[in-house]
């Protein structure tokens, strides 16, 4: 039987929904607001801030201050390049605790999963020294390949959940009908997890883009992605308030867009396998 | 040809000894089916067959050259399988045609087997369509035209029809069996169905726990049964299997009869009350508490008209009855 549901539940329950909804978007909102006026006005009343007029001149302050262009560019790559390299390490790694696990595979999978729980700054000293040793501070190889490392149990996980669905009778099928384990990867496995795949990928970028530990500690300037433009304009001193809201709409802009255009597919992504 | 042997062939998950030992041979054009409960170790003999599991011990022969060692794809069979295993991001050509695809068959080639594939099998208006937006019956032969396109030495069905509901699967049965007819082609059918098995088989394998229990026609095995086994396991309604006294008057630990060799008689016999009584039309089903071996199952005609409650006397057939001995063998 249906449950039951009166006229004035389901109101309620859509305020609370819209509510709850609102308290989240809120400080992504303010902070768009607060990018549109003078530093004098920002730091008004909230009243006072929302009556004053609006201008660009934070947004145009933050432009002739710093180079968004670079940071941009070098949160692509991060967050594209850690993607992709991470994707190519994952596959085959996922495929094979899928389809061919050994007695230890969950067991891995967990000492995987195990190493996000621990806090980054444990390692941030030999890390630190690590990558000043070999030259890589500041420089985007070493930062394509902190998040590479940070994300990948995240990838492998979610690949070896998808893969796990896919039924093992039907690359066996693949088998027997003369398809080698190229063409069975190929023309198989990967048009069915296609979706999979690019829900990970999609998730991965949006988590590599807003990292903001390795990329505030490990970089400067040269390859210092949006987070750390973010951070510039985080100062004690000073009024910082509008150019802040400025840099940091200016940053999340473009992963926002992404995330909006492709929401469907992160939901799907993300429950993947809860319901059969 | 289709010519496969097994010898000592033997098969352990760890330290499961899932099919202990197992010597068999499969004549060429022959339409054999492994048949057992679940767990018997049926389904792993197949894929032992077909190369997706691999033997512990022992060899597989296909065509009187080793093949224990050869990958699935070189042994040269197509396999049928219960989920049908079609590839749901495909058209149904598209499935049909993989396996040629794979065996690098120019596109025209591939187009005119698809077409000859469908025409068989009743598919051509459904060459467009995806597997999702198939009937399980239209799938079912989908998956059959991916096995005869590559004209293999044997076809493996692993329980094709379960999937299926009662009244396809008698049509589906009877499709696969005219199937053989026309192709000529060996093929080896698991199944838990003991009717499939009896209706399809020119030759059965029961199994039991990894063994072999007996191999036979289905006349063989439903008038010579090796053991209680295959006695129990053979015919519907089961064998009455009894035990005692009236066992021991033939000279046997057990005695069976079928139920469609139990008599109603007017006098002597085994006098019982009818406990349940099922009429189907055809046939009468009762199940009858007797005085003197227990409650034993009856198939009798149509126009019995015996009720709960009523008192009958049942006497064996003449000549019909199994003697086994205390180790369960048939003496």
């Amino acid at each position: 039987m249906a449950r039951k549901t009166t006229t004035a539940t389901k109101t309620l329950v859509t305020a609370l929904a819209w509510g709850l909804g609102f308290l989240i978007f809120f400080p992504i909102l303010w902070t768009i607001l607060m990018s549109f006026h003078s530093e004098g006005d920002a730091i008004k009343s909230p009243f006072e801030m929302l009556l004053s007029p609006w201008s660009f001149e934070s947004y145009a302050e933050v432009q002739t201050r710093s180079n968004y262009a670079l940071h941009f560019f070098n949160s692509v790559v991060i967050s594209v390049g850690s993607t992709l390299l991470a994707l190519v390490i994952a596959v085959p790694a996922a495929w094979s605790m899928a389809f061919v696990p050994g007695k230890k595979t969950k067991d891995l999978l967990m000492w995987m999963l195990s190493t996000k729980m621990m806090p980054a700054v444990g390692v941030l000293i030999p890390m630190y020294l690590g990558f000043k040793n070999m030259g890589l501070l500041d420089s985007l190889t070493g930062l394509v390949a902190v998040m590479t490392l940070i994300n990948l149990p995240i990838v492998v996980w979610m690949l070896y959940t998808y893969f796990k669905e896919i039924p093992g009778e039907i690359l066996e099928a693949a088998r027997m009908e003369g398809a080698s384990l190229r063409s069975e990867i190929l023309y198989v496995l990967t048009p069915m997890a296609v979706p999979g795949i690019a829900s990970t990928m999609l998730l991965n970028v949006i988590l590599a883009w807003n990292e903001s530990f390795w990329t505030l500690q490990l970089t400067t300037h040269d390859a210092a992605p949006l987070t750390q433009f973010i951070a510039s304009y985080s100062s004690p001193e000073g009024l910082f308030y509008a150019k802040l809201s400025a840099a940091s709409t200016m940053a999340i802009a473009p992963i926002l867009i992404l995330g909006w255009f492709s929401q469907k597919q992160l939901v799907r992504g993300l429950t993947f396998g809860a319901v059969k | 040809m289709g010519k496969i042997t097994l010898n000592a062939v033997r098969k352990s998950f760890g330290e499961v000894d899932v099919i202990p030992s197992i010597d068999l041979s499969i004549e060429d054009g022959e339409f054999v089916v492994f048949v057992g409960p679940s767990g018997c170790g049926k389904s792993t003999l197949l894929r032992l067959i077909a190369g997706l599991e691999d033997v512990t011990s022992g060899a597989i022969a296909i065509d009187g050259t080793d093949a224990t060692e050869l990958p699935p794809a070189k042994r040269g069979l197509a396999m049928v399988f219960q989920s049908y295993a079609l590839y749901p991001h495909m058209s149904v050509r598209k499935n049909i045609a993989f396996p040629l695809k794979m065996a690098g068959m120019s596109a025209q080639q591939q187009e005119a087997k698809v077409q000859a594939a469908a025409k068989v099998l009743n598919l051509g208006a459904y060459l467009d369509r995806r597997p999702g937006q198939l009937s399980g019956g239209q799938r079912q032969r989908v998956a059959i035209g991916r096995a005869i396109v590559r004209e293999p030495k044997a076809f493996l069905f692993d329980e094709p029809l379960s999937n299926l509901d009662a009244a396809l699967r008698v049509s589906m049965r009877q499709e696969i069996t005219e199937l053989h007819q026309s192709l000529k082609t060996t093929m080896i059918y698991v199944t838990h169905d003991q009717v499939e098995a009896m209706t399809m088989a020119d030759k059965i394998v029961v199994l039991n726990a990894g063994r072999i229990e007996q191999v036979g026609s289905p006349l063989t095995l439903y008038e010579k049964p090796a053991n209680t086994f295959v006695a129990g396991f053979i015919g519907s309604p089961k064998m009455n299997l009894i035990t005692g006294a009236a066992a021991q008057a033939e000279g046997a630990a057990t005695i069976g009869i079928r139920p469609e060799h139990l008599d109603i008689v007017s006098d002597g016999g085994w006098e019982g009350t009818v406990g349940l009584s099922e009429h189907l039309g055809s046939d009468t089903f009762l199940k009858v508490a007797t005085d003197a071996v227990g409650v034993v199952n009856v198939r009798a005609g149509g126009e019995v008209t015996l009720r709960h409650g009523d008192r009958v006397r049942l006497a064996p057939r003449q000549g019909k009855l199994h003697r086994f001995g205390a180790d369960g063998r048939a003496l």
